[in-house]
């Protein structure tokens, strides 16, 4: 099968607010930063355009109509996927898979600040007869959710606030990352209940930002300064049902991650993988998505949190960008987001948080509250997989 | 009929048996209009129509953006336009923003603002007679009272025939 590899990337920054920039100028930015680092010409080299969205987001019905010109796609193949930013990604490598297209631009933007009231959109997501009716705020299905894991693996608050503290500190050393902080338990503990078990520290903050990542063939990459190859790639939801679905378990990580897996070729993930950016919306989901990735066991995640295990000079460094926690959370575009954080970090390129001896990297997405959605995507400084 | 064919026929009342829940959805938002659009807009409430150059193809983009979405790069040379210009399509709308049958018909149309090498936006045309409108017809922004100008696109109330006709 055709190699794909990652062959530039280019992201904002985020920020809690942006009222200077417009969504299309923000997404003007990201897309000329990852052309310039791809050393693309858009208007004649790119093949194929795939922006994630969400209508309900964006604030405009059928957003794919406003998707071309920020990003170099008037007159050209354009598609948007209602989803996560991952998932563009795996669209985007399927058509070079697919032999449609040699290079591929996927986009992804959070203007979440032009949003008045993010909390009616996501009540909007619940199932409108039977959840909706019932009139919780959405969040408190990562409040259900987080109980079950807690009870299920054996795991505390103070051990989820340990990643709040971890990822808050990975923050600091990152540009890109507005919530860098020098936090201690106590802190993450004491902050305002919101969801009992969640309080406010465990929760990400919805930001701004955009982000593209251009991908390409075999025969382009190889020509390319540092690319980074896409050796896996993996996708799954779980029942919407929120009395069918595993509260404990995210099932859909699992079986995503074990399709990225066999597309990669790996066998032992702990040993196979140099660093990881997992969903980290809300604290628990980062040990949880752990557990569900095969990275450690189930239960175990905790453990391995408190000995340092996914410090940045730790056996497994995770979200060592700061993640969600220390990022804030853009929606659709942290999948890309986690993407651009394992590039830079593959390529040497991540400044004071570089891990030592990257080569291989996992990053997984998760579509947010009230979804069983997720992605995984498996990156190598070597191509590798089955054919 | 019901000896003809067996069974019962449906009625009204057995369609409200049938339960609906209702929701009104709370989505509002609050566009950031940006670099490019912020300073048409400022320009409207002055009463005046401004475009951007892209040195490149050196179309003029009207309403103007911070990019030339051909030649892919960032555009900044600011030009004052004339309020004039020519109707490139037109339709006469017969029902409301909800599909409500209106008497008067609305006159929406896209003009071609002069000296912007055919671009310019949709708006709508006024003291003008339905059946005369026509495709290629000049026509003259009427502004708002200064007073009552915010910064919005129907800062022009909208466009008429210029003096002079087609």
């Amino acid at each position: 099968m055709e190699k794909v590899a990652i062959i530039g990337v280019g992201f904002t920054g985020a920020r809690p607010d942006s009222p200077e920039l417009s969504y299309k100028e923000l997404m003007y930015e990201a897309a000329v930063k990852a052309y310039e680092d791809s050393n693309v010409d858009p208007r004649k080299e790119i093949g194929s355009f795939i922006g994630a969205s969400e209508d309900f987001w964006d604030g405009v019905s059928i957003f794919d109509e406003y998707l071309p010109d920020q990003i170099g796609g008037a007159l050209r193949p354009v598609c948007s996927i209602c989803n996560e930013g991952l998932h563009a990604l795996a669209t985007g490598v399927m058509h070079i898979r697919a032999g449609i297209a040699d290079i591929v631009a996927v986009e992804a933007h959070s203007k979440v600040s032009d949003v008045v009231n993010p909390e009616g959109i996501m009540h909007f997501a619940l199932d409108p007869i039977l959840d909706r009716t019932l009139d919780y705020n959405a969040h408190v299905m990562a409040g259900l959710e987080m109980n079950r894991y807690l009870h299920e693996a054996c795991v505390t608050k103070e051990e989820c606030a340990e990643v709040v503290v971890k990822n808050r500190a990975n923050a600091l050393l990152n540009p890109y990352a507005p919530y860098g902080a020098k936090l201690c338990i106590d802190d993450v503990l004491d902050s305002t209940p919101t969801y009992e078990p969640l309080s406010e520290l465990d929760t990400s903050n919805l930001v701004d930002g955009a982000c593209v990542i251009v991908l390409a063939s075999e025969k382009v990459a190889r020509n390319k300064r540092a690319p980074v190859w896409i050796n896996g790639v993996g996708w799954c939801n779980d029942t919407p049902n929120v009395g069918l679905r595993d509260w404990g378990y995210p099932r859909y990580v699992r079986l995503a991650a074990e399709q990225a897996y066999a597309d990669a070729g790996i066998t032992n993930p702990y040993d196979e993988i140099d660093i990881a950016e997992v969903d980290d919306s809300y604290s628990y989901k980062e040990l949880q998505h752990l557990e569900a990735l095969r990275l450690v066991d189930t239960g175990e995640a905790a453990g391995f949190l408190c000995e340092g295990a996914f410090d940045i000079n730790g056996e497994l460094p995770v979200n060592a960008s700061g993640g969600s926690l220390g990022m804030g959370n853009l929606l659709d575009t942290n999948g890309l987001v986690k993407t651009f954080e394992a590039v830079e970090q593959l390529r040497g390129m991540a400044g004071q948080r570089q891990v030592k001896e990257a080569e291989s990297a996992l990053v997984q997405s998760w579509r947010g509250v009230p979804t069983t959605s997720g992605a995984v995507m498996i990156l190598g400084n070597e191509p590798s997989g089955g054919d | 009929m019901s000896k003809e064919y067996p069974g019962n026929p449906l009625n009204s009342k057995d369609f409200k048996k049938a339960l609906k829940t209702k929701y009104v959805p709370t989505a509002e938002y609050a566009w950031s209009a940006g670099h490019a659009i912020n300073r048409f807009l400022t320009g409207l409430k002055e009463g005046r129509i401004l475009g951007i150059k892209c040195r490149s193809c050196e179309r003029i983009l009207v309403p103007p953006r911070a990019f030339c979405e051909e030649c892919f790069i960032s555009v900044d040379e600011w030009v004052e336009l004339k309020d004039t210009g020519t109707v490139n399509t037109f339709a006469i709308s017969y029902l409301d923003t909800m599909a409500n049958r209106i008497k008067k018909p609305l006159l929406p149309a896209v003009i071609e603002i002069d000296g912007a090498g055919g671009n310019g936006f949709l708006h709508m045309l006024g003291e003008v007679d339905p059946k005369k409108i026509k495709i290629g017809m000049k026509v003259k922004a009427v502004w708002k009272p200064a007073k009552d100008r915010k910064g919005d696109i129907t800062d022009i109330k909208y466009f008429k025939p210029a003096r002079g006709g087609v």
